[in-house]
């Protein structure tokens, strides 16, 4: 570069020689790449940042989901109105009414009364007597207990309902507000760990309301969807890999797959619909048959998955295999398929993350319904979690915003632990050739 | 590997053990379909039934009021739902229908009425609207001032052009889509009473009924209605962000909302609860059930899950169904759906 020219030869151009044309066009070539990788670092800082965006309003909405006012009462339990041979018939709800009426005497009329009920969640009975089954001795004696608020209460308690504003434009009056500041000084609210989100079945009420029966019917969706998806997939990954000819036919089939992987899920659920319901007369919401769709519509990722793993066993392998007299099932069962596995089972584990976000297919099998009791089989009525999500997000009351934000932390949680130990299983047992 | 061939071996027997056990062809709880406004009541007494008998709780599916028509009548038998909900009456021709898979008996049961509300973002000032203004509006095509019969596709572009009175802006509606029972009830009942105000176009319903259905129920397309799909929730958040913007949707989640957002007055009357019930708000619907009287019988808990939901505590004037925004019927009315679910009495096709 700093090397003096050779002086031109006289009326003859100067030869170009080709490090000049490189030294020309190499600060224009840098600027290209600098630009190259700046775009490519925005496009990522992008992607991050709408991505932490989701999880902050996800995040900063829900958190307060995981706890749940609690509201002090001091109960009687009348030994006259509780029959000990028969706990369940005795008026709960009564004695519930009666010690919040002992709190506020200055309560009389009949509307006052009513929203004092409305402080404690309706779940309180329940919460009563199952202490009493519990603590027979006690019966006769005055307890203290703590019951759920009302979500009204638990909104005013986390500051979802302002205080601070006029009370026509708020749901609690400012009689209702003072109330719970009452409790508050006698020190009779506290929050706690809301278990019942966890362990609880869906419910109209928000503090009563929990994912566990969404849980369990995901659960026993994907093992239908897991034990006829894998087999199924890897048979015919295997098939097509190993042993079908390359003709016109297997070029279909493959061009079908390929297709059938692109094809929205509803139609699947449709297809459901058709099949599992209408011609095999299966029950409707169940989780048999939401597996049976999802198995449908998870297919072509496994099969599209495991072809790829087999194909990335190198040919040396099968070939001394073969060479030593290994006959073609062998050769496979032995050798290609257990190093083709920890491919396939990272495709799987993938495909079902997707099997367990999906709604659209059922919608159409009558998986997107309110259920109460947790699900005890393959054909329980049942829903799924992201299901739980969508009703909760269309419901009225303000406090289900925060559970639909807590449920999609959950729902995340469990898809962040598939796909991690989707890459682990890869990490691990991957082979390099 | 032969683990896991044990493995999926052992999977495939549960399946089949689930498959074998449906074959068996009974059900324990109530199904129920059906309308997406009647659900958050009907679920509400379905939790209760759950909660104080020793039934199960029943199934209640949200498909909407015509979805759930279509597979009520679908036939008798276990696997078909036992209740539709929906947010209108049954049409006469689902009646029929029905009769003719079978299901000849269902009974009908009005449960309570649901206003629809026209609401804007408290940031705004609180509009004083008219069914005419709603219909001017809203609708595809509107009459030619002055002249009769005449229609042109909607020229307003502001609250202004459609009565001087309101605000000079933009006409933005957030409102359910053509699916929807809210939407159905809203054409019906908001715009095409606005235009029964308007001499002319109330004489061609007895002239020529599908031109004046096609002119009172068809909202128009150019951007000033916005179709923001089933979800409530999200228009109330649009509205927020939005002050110009109105939205429509059932009365429960203005309920829930007040300190966010204000409801419209209609004809002179405000969306509060007393006026829906006592029926001077004029953008109101009923909500009824249907129930196949061939069920009741043969599933448990049917007749628990009737009682419940026409006891004075569930749909009463003080009931808890009031509490989830349902507007309760006049003592007379509820009376006389306690005696027709007590006697089952079947709808006949000459009450519709």
């Amino acid at each position: 570069m700093n090397k003096p020219e050779s002086k031109p030869k006289t009326g003859a151009p100067a030869p170009v020689r080709t490090m000049d044309i490189v030294n020309k066009g190499l600060a224009r070539r840098y600027r290209r790449e600098r630009r190259f990788k700046a775009i490519g670092l925005i496009a990522i800082i992008a992607s991050l940042t709408f991505l932490s965006v989701l999880f902050i309003s996800i995040g900063s909405k829900g958190y307060t989901a995981f706890e749940q006012t609690m509201i002090q009462l001091d109960v009687h339990l009348d030994s006259e109105k509780i029959d000990k041979d028969n706990l369940a018939v005795a008026n709960y709800l009564g004695m519930v009414r009666t010690a919040l009426k002992k709190s506020f005497p200055e309560v009389t009329t009949r509307r006052d009364k009513r929203k004092l009920y409305r402080l404690v969640s309706t779940g309180a009975s329940y919460d009563l007597q199952d202490f009493v089954e519990k603590n027979r001795h006690e019966i006769g004696n005055t307890i203290s207990i703590w019951v759920p608020a009302d979500d009204d209460v638990d909104m005013l308690i986390k500051g979802h309902i302002r205080r601070d504003v006029p009370q026509d434009q708020r749901r609690m009056n400012d009689m209702q507000v003072s109330w719970v500041e009452h409790l508050e000084d006698q020190d009779r609210i506290k929050t706690q760990f809301n278990t019942t989100f966890f362990t609880g079945g869906d419910s109209r009420e928000p503090e009563l309301a929990g994912i566990w029966g969404a849980a369990c019917g995901s659960f026993y969706t994907l093992v239908v969807t897991l034990a006829l998806s894998f087999p199924i997939g890897v048979a015919a990954a295997v098939y097509l890999e190993e042993f079908a000819p390359t003709n016109k036919w297997t070029d279909i089939i493959e061009v079908n797959i390929n297709n059938l992987a692109a094809v929205p899920s509803i139609v699947f659920g449709l297809l459901g619909l058709a099949v599992f319901l209408n011609f095999f007369g299966l029950p409707r919401s169940a989780p048999l048959v939401g597996g049976l769709v999802l198995t449908l519509m998870t297919l072509p990722t496994i099969i599209i998955a495991s072809r790829a793993a087999l194909k990335s066993v190198p040919p040396s392998i099968r070939e001394a295999a073969l060479g030593v007299g290994a006959s073609k099932t062998q050769m496979v069962t032995h050798h290609v398929l257990p190093l083709a596995l920890p491919g396939m089972l990272t495709g799987t584990i993938i495909g079902m993350a997707q099997a367990l976000g999906e709604t659209a297919p059922l919608l159409m099998i009558g998986m997107v319904a309110f259920i109460v009791d947790i699900p005890g089989g393959f054909t329980d009525p049942s829903t799924v979690l992201p299901v739980q999500i969508f009703l909760w997000a269309d419901s009225p009351e303000r406090a289900f915003l925060e559970k639909t934000s807590a449920a999609i932390m959950v729902l995340l949680a469990f898809l962040v632990t598939m796909n991690a130990l989707a890459i682990f299983l890869r990490k691990k047992f991957e082979r390099r050739w | 590997m032969k683990k896991a061939i044990v493995f999926v071996t052992a999977l495939a027997a549960v399946v089949t053990l689930g498959l074998s056990n449906v074959c068996a062809g009974s059900r324990d709880y109530v199904s129920i379909v059906g309308s997406s406004t009647v659900y958050p009541f009907a679920t509400v007494v379905a939790e209760q039934l759950g909660k104080t008998t020793s039934y199960k709780t029943p199934k209640i599916e949200s498909t909407g009021s015509g979805g759930g028509h279509k597979l009520f009548g679908a036939g008798v038998g276990v696997q078909h739902p036992d209740i539709t909900n929906s947010s209108r009456r049954i049409k006469k021709s689902e009646l029929e229908k029905d009769i003719k898979n079978g299901v000849t008996e269902v009974v009908e049961v009005k449960v309570g009425y649901d206003g629809i509300v026209v609401a804007n973002s408290k940031k705004a000032s609180n509009l004083k609207l008219t069914r005419k203004d709603l219909f001017l509006a809203l609708a595809k095509d509107v009459p030619v001032a002055g002249q009769e019969g005449k229609t042109q596709p909607n020229p307003n572009k502001t609250w202004k052009d459609v009565n001087p009175s309101l605000p000079a802006v933009k006409i933005e509606v957030l409102g359910p889509p053509p699916t929807s029972g809210t939407r159905d009830a809203f054409v019906e009942l908001a715009m095409e009473g606005g235009a029964k105000k308007i001499g002319w176009i109330k004489a061609l319903k007895k002239k020529d009924k599908s031109a004046y259905k096609a002119l009172c129920h068809t909202v128009r397309e150019d951007g000033a209605y916005i179709e923001a799909g089933e979800n409530d929730n999200l228009i109330v958040q649009k509205l927020e962000a939005n002050p110009d913007a109105l939205g429509i949707f059932g009365f429960s989640f203005l309920d829930q909302n007040t300190d966010k957002i204000q409801g419209s007055f209609i004809d002179g009357v405000a969306p509060t609860f007393d006026a829906i019930a006592d029926g001077s708000y004029p953008v109101s619907r009923a909500l009824y059930f249907y129930v196949k009287k061939a069920h009741v019988d043969t599933i448990p808990g049917m007749k628990a899950y009737l009682a419940e939901f026409t006891s004075e505590k569930a749909f009463g004037a003080e009931g808890y169904l009031t509490d989830k925004g349902l507007i309760p019927m006049p003592k007379a009315e509820r009376d006389k759906y306690r005696m027709v679910v007590k006697n089952l009495t079947p709808l006949k096709l000459s009450d519709l």
